[in-house]
């Protein structure tokens, strides 16, 4: 992106907008960290973070919030992306979770939810006493994002107050916060689905296998295919494992994320599968839709 | 889709430029219909929500399906059945990308909705054809204009009530245009729309075949926005200091305004030393120039010491350093303005302490009356007196909305208070320090008990300021005490304030540098105010040459700012110059003369503009009457 037309295009001032938003925090906050899912946005976030301190390594630490069931691919991807950008990553895992055998099988999406990833991050942040946690949400993907501030201020226990927010306006940002508070930073909030994939294609960001579409054993549950993994997939009476060619739109605890069937291959072909998608991406995540005005609640107790 | 098609839609997405606008409207004028209107038919709703749209509409017994309820995010808001928050929306058509800042219209929400505006490039101000303009309209109209949003969009919903009326819809226009012509509202235009039935949002609807203006769609499209960038002034902030090894040290900022290219010269305020550009960086290889809102790192030829919150600017073209100014302030916070506490000041990359030393006065946005006010209380306006403790780097809002604009942090709470735009820059009222400080507790501001509209009915007028501006020579006097005699004729109350009663005894330490010009007109529309705070109708009569002094007036006066262009050309003025001045000034015996020496900012769109070359001097004086009346200030005899 050298070109220097008399106005930027829209990709262009999103990545501005993006890169002055992450400078900002490290310029302001004492100890911020970069939270790291693995997922697409989460990468075009490091990568931009990346480009932001250019010729710097990145001034703060990735952190992975680890459920223990994210899809074993991601594990090794995660390990290389970070090493390929020169950012050192942080694991933490909910061990008192893991103690009280947490899975999403017996354990229902809600309490799972809350315990392996909710309390474990809100544990991984108080910690590493961060006052600043930057994640790669938009508003775009659910209604209750949409409101969201940039600068997200979070209480001593991590919560969010939608009645209570602090006005945003222009490019200012308010940084001031008392110890034990912090900050949840949201440098992609303007970004659509496709401007993600464009930046991909754009910028040549490495993603997960898993987004590319291949013959994958699946399990067909409440009209959803669900990735069968041998060792830990706990088959109910009438489950059967079938070969599906699919990919994933979304990345997470796998036996909660569902595939589309697919046959793309390249970023282009998932950027078609995309525009024609009559289905916004997050109807793949269960945890969504398992509530009532499900995304609302979970962000009041501090997910992310 | 083909792949043809995709590698189409990629480059035209890569492409694309970026809208942002805001919306306003009432509870009930349609606004979550419009734009839940234009998400779905510019396809960007998936069928996943459209159905639990529908479920909803079923759920809560709505006729049909509800398009509103796309908008009503969060949980508290669907039962409430109002919008409380400022919701982002994004769509795209082939031409332009979209965000909408969707505010909420509801009367205590000012604070959201200047909240969406403050990025807004548009915005869209949605009237209830049937109900007309509210307190709302107005209101949104007033803040479009303090937040100087470069083009407005008046849409006119629900002209399927009045059977698509193009009479209803001229009415709607005309009552707008009046109330916006007091604000400062650059590009303003008018829709008739049905948000509802679809009528003139994507397509020109035949329904109203009256109406040849483009459909909203393709307003968004087409509107022009590169020009609402300010290219000239250079002014990077400097955020964040990247130095990761002994040979590199940049410094990082995004581009507020103006260019800036490897090799120019830079001023580092507030030290004042200078170096040039060696290096734009980026990660994607240095760059020869980059414009405003560019993210970009900076490497000098020199070593000198800068860090966050100073700003790189240019020789020549330079914020103020200042500590004393005045601004436009919204309050946001629950807890009102308190006046001389401490309070942080967030602007640009810098945060300073200071305090408001003094509220100069409150205005009503439905009837822009401007009030005296002890405090500024949840979603008022107001101007007032800041004193910071350190200087800031600043420009006034109307100059640069980057560094004119800045949001005020309760340094206890630490919640956002306010926002704030900065009208004027330096001390302001009295010159001596000692009476500056007026604002001592003992002096508080008397209300009186006798309400304006006594004074109205008393006097059989609503008092107003005709400002006359011309050139000298003009005639401003003589219309301006034509004026008055007619006035007095018929039995009202006014009062010429000219360079004789002012200048001799009020101003008479003012002389003509243009610091002391302004502190003239300043006081003028100080004494203009009173009298009309007195019932008095004033006519001013001075050469009020430039635009900004003007516009200073019409702040200090407020709704009654009258503004009468009195136009001659230059040539007709000289050969008239009643004092012999142009002669003088010609042989350059007077400096700074207006029209020779020193320029004279025509007003762009005056109440009234007589030309007394062509015009009769009664008829002059007729159509200053006429426009009295018009404006409901004088009774119709």
């Amino acid at each position: 992106m050298t070109d220097t037309s008399p106005r930027l295009t829209t990709i262009e001032l999103l990545e501005a907008e993006a890169i002055e938003i992450i400078r900002e925090v490290a310029a302001t906050f004492e100890r911020p960290v970069m939270l790291y899912s693995i997922g697409k946005d989460s990468s075009v976030m490091a990568h931009l973070a990346a480009k932001a301190f250019h010729p710097a390594p990145l001034p703060f630490p990735l952190l992975h919030v680890d459920t223990t069931w994210k899809f074993p691919e991601m594990y090794a991807f995660r390990d290389r992306f970070a090493e390929k950008i020169g950012a050192e990553i942080l694991v933490h895992t909910n061990a008192e979770g893991v103690a009280r055998g947490a899975n999403p099988f017996t354990w229902g999406s809600v309490e799972y939810t809350n315990v392996m990833k909710t309390q474990a991050l809100l544990q991984a942040l108080s910690q590493g006493r961060y006052d600043a946690a930057f994640g790669g949400a938009r508003r775009d993907e659910e209604k209750s994002r949409a409101k969201e501030r940039i600068f997200s201020f979070r209480d001593e226990n991590g919560r969010w107050d939608p009645k209570n927010q602090r006005p945003e306006l222009w490019s200012l940002y308010n940084t001031e916060i008392h110890r034990g508070e912090s900050i949840r930073v949201f440098p992609l909030s303007n970004w659509t689905e496709l401007d993600i994939w464009q930046y991909i294609l754009m910028e040549e960001i490495p993603i997960c296998e898993l987004y590319f579409a291949k013959e994958r054993p699946m399990v067909r549950r409440h009209e959803m295919w669900i990735p069968y993994y041998e060792d830990r997939f706990v088959l109910d009476e009438g489950d059967k494992v079938e070969t599906v060619r699919c990919r994933f739109r979304t990345l997470g605890c796998w036996p909660l994320t569902a595939a589309v069937e697919s046959s793309a291959t390249t970023i282009e072909e998932i950027v078609a599968e995309t525009m024609v998608a009559r289905q916004s991406e997050r109807t793949t995540r269960v945890i969504d839709f398992d509530q009532e005005a499900s995304m609302e609640t979970k962000k009041r107790e501090g997910y992310f | 889709m083909s792949m043809v098609e995709i590698e189409e839609l990629l480059r035209r997405n890569e492409q694309s430029d970026l809208l942002r606008f805001s919306t306003a409207g009432s509870v009930d004028d349609g606004k979550s219909t419009l734009i839940g209107r234009l998400l779905y038919d510019s396809k960007s709703i998936f069928e996943d929500q459209l159905d639990s749209v529908e479920d909803a509409s079923r759920r809560l017994n709505r006729e049909g399906v509800d398009l509103a309820l796309l908008m009503d995010g969060l949980k508290a808001e669907r039962e409430q059945g109002i919008t409380i928050d400022v919701a982002y929306r994004y769509f795209s058509t082939p031409k332009r990308r979209f965000i909408i800042a969707d505010t909420p219209g509801h009367e205590q929400y000012t604070r959201n909705m200047v909240t969406g505006a403050s990025r807004a490039s548009l915005s869209i101000i949605l009237v209830d054809a049937a109900k007309g303009m509210s307190t709302q309209s107005r209101r949104h109209a007033f803040i479009a204009g303090l937040l100087r949003i470069p083009h407005v969009v008046v849409v006119i919903n629900k002209m399927d009530l009045v059977d698509f009326s193009e009479e209803r819809f001229e009415e709607i226009r005309e009552e707008f245009s009046a109330f916006a012509r007091k604000l400062e509202i650059g590009n303003l235009q008018f829709l008739p729309v049905s948000a509802l039935e679809g009528d003139n949002v994507v397509e020109n609807s035949e329904r109203t075949p009256w109406y040849h203006g483009p459909s909203l769609i393709q307003l968004l499209e087409s509107v022009y926005i590169a020009g609402d960038q300010n290219f000239i002034d250079l002014r990077l902030p400097i955020q964040y200091v990247n130095r990761p090894t002994r040979d590199f040290r940049g410094f990082c900022g995004t581009l507020a305004s103006g260019r800036i290219r490897v090799g120019d010269k830079v001023v580092a305020l507030p030290s004042g030393k200078t170096s040039r550009v060696a290096r734009i960086a980026t990660a994607d290889g240095d760059l020869p120039e980059a414009g405003p809102a560019q993210a970009i790192t900076i490497c000098l030829e020199d070593e000198i010491d800068v860090s966050r919150g100073d700003m790189f600017v240019t020789e020549n073209n330079q914020p103020q350093i200042a500590r004393d100014m005045e601004a436009m302030l919204v309050w946001m916070d629950d807890t009102p303005l308190q006046p001389n506490q401490p309070y942080l000041f967030r602007h640009t990359t810098q945060t300073v302490k200071g305090t408001v030393a003094e509220l100069r006065y409150v205005v009503d946005p439905d009837t822009l009356h401007h009030s005296d006010a002890q405090a500024l209380e949840l979603n008022e306006i107001g101007r007032a007196r800041l004193q910071l403790y350190s200087p800031l780097l600043v420009d006034t809002y109307r100059r640069n909305r980057a560094t004119g604009s800045f949001v005020m942090i309760d340094p206890l709470t630490h919640r956002t208070v306010a926002a704030g735009m900065i009208s004027q820059i330096g001390r302001t009222g009295a010159t001596d320090p000692q009476a500056e400080a007026p604002t001592s507790k003992n002096i508080t501001r008397h209300r009186g008990a006798v309400p304006p509209e006594r004074r109205h009915e008393l006097l059989g007028q609503k008092p107003a300021t005709l400002w006359f501006t011309g050139l000298s020579g003009a005639g401003k006097s003589t219309v301006g005490f034509a004026l008055e005699k007619r006035l007095m004729d018929m039995g009202h109350a006014c009062y010429v304030l000219d360079g004789d009663n002012i200048r001799h005894g009020l101003n008479r330490d003012l002389g003509f540098s243009p610091q002391e010009r302004s502190e003239n007109i300043r006081r003028i529309a100080e004494v203009a105010r009173l009298m009309n705070d007195a019932g008095v109708i004033v006519i001013t009569a001075f050469i009020a040459p430039y635009c900004e002094d003007r516009d200073r007036a019409r702040e200090i006066i407020g709704e009654g700012f009258f503004e009468v262009f009195v136009d001659a050309p230059i040539e007709v003025c000289e050969q008239r110059d009643p004092k012999g001045l142009y002669e003088k000034a010609r042989k350059g015996q007077i400096a700074e003369f207006t029209g020779v020496s020193a320029p004279y900012e025509a007003p762009q769109s005056p109440e009234v503009h007589l030309h007394t070359d062509r015009d009769a001097l009664e008829a002059s004086v007729d159509r200053l009457v006429e426009a009295l009346r018009d404006r409901g200030l004088l009774p119709r005899s």
